[in-house]
């Protein structure tokens, strides 16, 4: 039986190499027919031309203008919010807002969408600030409850110091308590961020998904993510490869990501 | 004397006000921000929640939504039927057999993490290549559920393994003294003891399969039908193609037509997923009192 749970445990690593292998597989054929230079750095996208041109300069430009937009809109209100659900909140405003918190990181990326395109699209149009605005929300809740739960595990002792030292509730929060949380707080912003980048279906219906460098934030980009999933129905040969390329540039920025985020998980216990 | 006193006083004060005027302005905004976008989804949606809204078969008139719920409802209890038993088995080698800090283990976590921060779109592609294509299975039922298990089970595996290693060791000591091994003392007696923890895993899974679009659109497809074979309902055609209620909602604004049926379907769905996440609180609730 032992060896029964020992391949269940396995499962999860042939399913990373599976995806790993499978990306690669079909993913570099394409960044080695079009040069790696070309499709990382050329900045048009333009499949239906003849020759056609597949550079992603504008994509990654996209994703990362959008996921700063999100993260000036959502690492203040998100890492307050966690201060105030850890420090400040009074028991019974807690039990309500929790649960709040909880909805909000359940409500699904469509749901977003759906409000974005009603209420934000409207007055700011399909742009970065729409997308970056929408994405600040949506990953709120898992840099508060990251966040949170770093400022919780600071020893009670630091805070009980600081008051005897004679600063207020309040300074002893942000200065002593946030300093000592600090690289839990940083991971839950390396986690916001990875969840910006990665998300796809809100900001397709938001970000007005033109395949172009953007000037300034009130105009429209496409994100990695919203590439593959706009034209890879219709997409066949270079094409098709190229959109899986693009995937496999998305997957290595994001376990970058993801190896910031366990670097600061480590440096924290 | 009196008058540096209050100048020392005053900076201070301000601080603090300042400081806890900003904590109680973000959680309002955030609070203000949830209220605003459920009130939005209740005012635009609640008014077309018809009953043609639930007929059996979608077609362009009805918008019916009910042939995705349904289909919702049997991708969830096929991914979870995937997901679980691998997750748990996994837990169960993590928590009650591997030997701390060996290379293997770490080896497993490091994948298990890895896959936690995959990005869905990335699950979805890899569906697509591996599933739908290399396995042949086209865009199906099947190639949808298989890739929600992926995309669950670092999920599933957490939840069970924190909530296997929260039962005490007293527990496996007493089944142990009376004899017991130590598979029966696994199943019989700290299973039961982690059932509430690893279905509170279950809950936030079945809630993040219910909200997926991204690696399902190019897994099970997009076609708006119910999942039976042509024997009739208790039938499943596991090869059919189907949309999940989210993957509907985006098929609705691509074709532009049905914005106010998306708003009722996207009322439903935020009722489901409501309904999910209380069962998940009540379920994390029965932990705690468990433990103390």
């Amino acid at each position: 039986m032992r060896a029964v749970f020992f391949l269940t445990a396995l499962v999860s690593v042939l399913a990373v190499l599976l995806i790993s292998l499978f990306l690669l597989v079909n993913g570099l054929p394409a960044l080695a027919k079009i040069g790696p230079l070309e499709f990382l750095l050329g900045r048009e996208w333009s499949p239906s031309d003849v020759p056609p041109l597949f550079g992603i300069l504008p994509m990654i430009a996209g994703s990362f203008y959008v996921t700063a937009t999100a993260l000036a809109v959502g690492a203040p209100i998100g890492l307050l919010a966690a201060v105030f659900l850890a420090r400040v909140c009074p028991p019974a405003l807690y039990r309500l807002l929790k649960p709040g918190v909880n909805l909000l990181a359940g409500i699904p990326s469509v749901v977003y969408g759906y409000f974005g395109m009603a209420v934000l699209v409207p007055h700011l149009r399909g742009s970065i600030l729409s997308a970056g605005i929408l994405l600040g929300v949506m990953i709120l809740p898992t840099m508060t409850t990251l966040a949170e739960s770093a400022l919780r595990s600071v020893p009670e002792s630091y805070y009980e110091g600081s008051l005897a030292l004679g600063a207020g509730h309040y300074r002893s929060v942000f200065r002593v308590l946030i300093p000592a949380a600090r690289s839990g707080m940083l991971a839950a912003v390396v986690l916001g961020v990875g969840r910006a980048v990665g998300e796809t279906m809100a900001v397709i219906m938001v970000a007005g998904n033109q395949p172009r460098l953007p000037h300034s934030i009130f105009q429209g980009v496409r994100t990695m993510t919203a590439n593959i999933v706009i034209e890879m129905g219709y997409a066949a040969e270079l094409h098709r490869e190229a959109l899986i390329a693009t995937g496999v540039v998305l997957f290595v920025f994001i376990l970058l990501i993801n190896l910031c985020f366990s670097a600061l998980n480590r440096g924290n216990t | 004397m009196k008058k540096k006193r209050l100048k020392n006083k005053y900076p201070r004060k301000y601080g603090e006000i300042l400081l806890g005027a900003i904590t109680w302005a973000a959680a309002l905004l955030m609070t203000a921000v949830l209220l605003y976008i459920i009130g939005f989804i209740v005012y635009r949606g609640a008014p077309y929640l018809k009953p043609s809204l639930f007929s059996p078969t979608y077609n362009s008139t009805n918008v019916s939504l009910l042939p995705a719920l349904v289909s919702t409802v049997y991708m969830t209890a096929f991914a979870l039927a995937v997901a679980l038993p691998l997750g748990l088995g996994a837990a169960i080698y993590l928590a009650e057999y591997a030997r701390r800090g060996h290379k293997v283990v770490r080896l497993i976590r490091l994948a298990t993490e890895t896959l936690a921060g995959i990005p869905s779109i990335i699950h979805g592609l890899f569906g697509m290549l591996f599933f739908v294509t290399y396995l042949g299975w086209g865009f199906s039922l099947l190639a949808g559920v298989c890739t929600l298990a992926i995309m669950i089970l670092p999920l599933i595996m957490r939840a069970s393994e924190e909530a296997l290693l929260a039962a005490p060791d007293s527990y496996r000591e007493g089944a142990f003294a009376l004899g017991a091994g130590k598979l029966r003392t696994v199943f019989r007696i700290v299973l039961p003891a982690a059932a509430p923890g690893i279905l509170a895993g279950v809950i936030l899974s079945v809630g993040r399969i219910v909200g997926e679009t991204a690696a399902l659109i190019y897994t099970a497809g997009t076609v708006a039908q119910m999942p039976f074979a042509e024997g009739g309902p208790p039938l499943i055609d596991v090869f059919a193609s189907v949309r999940t209620l989210s993957v509907h909602m985006y098929a609705l604004t691509r074709e532009g037509l049905h914005t106010n049926e998306g708003f009722a379907t996207a009322l439903t769905l935020l009722a489901v997923v409501m309904g999910i996440n209380a069962a998940a609180a009540w379920m994390a609730g029965r932990v705690g009192k468990n433990r103390s």
